[in-house]
């Protein structure tokens, strides 16, 4: 026999009711007075201590289950509405915050980056904590999602966030340090590299800054010469998916922030409610929001023309160029 | 350079050309050279990589044949605990 369908509510949730709750990080379930708790672990990090107590109280106030949001929050599934105080309270017990959902700074996502992973360049981990703990329930027009990728493998998608951070190194050769082994020509993946003599030559327009051939190095021949972020906004997935246009790059650490909180001032002065960045950008103009950062990382800003270089091209954005021509118009204020 | 020992690995896959040239490397003292025998690809993207993060040192790669020729230097003892790249 088939298993019964769970039965809907019977009677939903007054909006305003249902959206003070998801504000809050409890999300109204199917099954009536139930609610689905969202724990905070920005860049997906839970220490075991915290991830204990949510077992705990997964196990006290729901069906012992728990789901892995598809951006790194644990959620406690099954809580009884008027448990809620409980569990907020005892989760805090071991400093487990709760997330939140709707119009807002989302908890920021992140990689494992240069702490830990081998390939990260940038300082992921610490970057998602101290912006989510800066800006975490900002209120924006739609909902806003943030990211850190370490490298241009770009695991946590930043193409796909409302205002992606990926990192991305500049290569530099060391010509005394060259045995010419020729390991780089032949781990760069974008026909950046050639030998020529005994060196290897660098073709600055294919380069897309991951840094493998720094990585496959064995005589430190190959240096990385600056480490930042490439900037993207306006991504988004869902019913209307949106690829994020390239903004800036090589944008440094202490300037993060800034971009963030400008970019989140610049959404809410244009943005309309219920509408995306990606979609405000598109209504407004990317010269708009490109003016609005210029005091901040003009000089970090991809210029027009170099977004007609094949590594904006064929690597961060194939396709998206031949669709939005309008976006290299806009670039070019 | 003159090679203390020799290790074929062309023909053997990551990771287990490391596994091998590392479980090499722990039998002999440092400062000896092991000489190591490589596929292009992958092997020589990874191998010495994996070697210098173990505090090993590369001391020639040249290209020979289809692969590659690669003398690594066994580095001092070390008490910390091993990474890989893999």
């Amino acid at each position: 026999m088939p298993e019964k369908k769970p039965k809907p509510r019977k009677k939903s949730l007054p909006a305003a009711k249902a959206e003070e709750l998801k504000a809050g990080g409890f999300i109204p379930q199917r099954q009536r007075g139930m609610i689905t708790v969202r724990c905070k672990a920005p860049g997906g990090r839970v220490t075991s201590q915290r991830l204990r107590k949510i077992a705990e109280v997964a196990e006290k106030y729901g069906q012992g289950l728990v789901h892995l949001s598809v951006r790194m929050s644990p959620e406690i599934l099954y809580v009884k509405m008027e448990d809620l105080e409980a569990v907020v309270r005892e989760l805090a017990e071991a400093g487990q915050e709760i997330a939140s959902c709707g119009k807002r700074f989302r908890v920021t996502t992140a990689c494992g980056g240069c702490e830990y992973n081998p390939n990260g360049w940038t300082d992921t981990q610490r970057l998602a904590q101290e912006a989510t703990r800066r800006f975490f329930g900002t209120n924006t027009p739609h909902k806003f999602k943030t990211c850190f990728s370490g490298c241009p493998i770009d695991c946590m998608r930043s193409r796909e966030m409302d205002l992606g951070f990926q990192g991305m190194v500049e290569p530099k050769l060391i010509p005394e340090n060259c045995t010419a082994c020729t390991l780089c020509v032949r781990a760069c993946q974008d026909n950046a590299l050639r030998m020529e003599g005994d060196l290897p030559v660098r073709t600055w327009e294919n380069c897309i800054s991951c840094g493998d051939c720094i990585k496959v190095c064995p005589f430190d021949a190959m240096v990385a010469a600056r480490v930042g972020h490439a900037v993207y906004v306006g991504g988004k997935h869902g019913k209307h998916p949106h690829v994020a246009y390239p903004v800036a790059q090589f944008v440094p650490d202490e300037k993060v922030f800034a971009v963030m909180e400008k970019t989140m001032e610049w959404y809410n002065l244009f943005g309309q409610r219920g509408e995306r960045i990606g979609d405000t950008i598109d209504r407004v103009g990317m010269g708009s929001y490109r003016a609005f950062l210029r005091d901040t990382i003009g000089e970090y800003l991809i210029p027009a023309e170099d977004l007609r270089l094949p590594k904006w091209r064929r690597i961060f954005w194939r396709g998206v160029a031949e669709a939005f021509p309008d976006y290299e118009a806009g670039a070019d204020k | 350079m003159k090679a203390d020992i020799t290790l074929d690995l062309r023909g053997t896959a990551c990771p287990m050309n490391w596994v091998k040239a590392k479980l090499q490397l722990e039998e002999m003292s440092p400062g000896q050279v092991l000489e190591v025998l490589l596929d292009d690809g992958e092997p020589i993207r990874n191998v010495p990589r994996s070697a210098r993060t173990e505090g090993h040192r590369i001391l020639e790669v040249k290209p020979e044949g289809e692969g590659f020729r690669l003398l690594i230097q066994r580095g001092e003892e070390s008490d910390e605990p091993l990474a890989t790249s893999e």
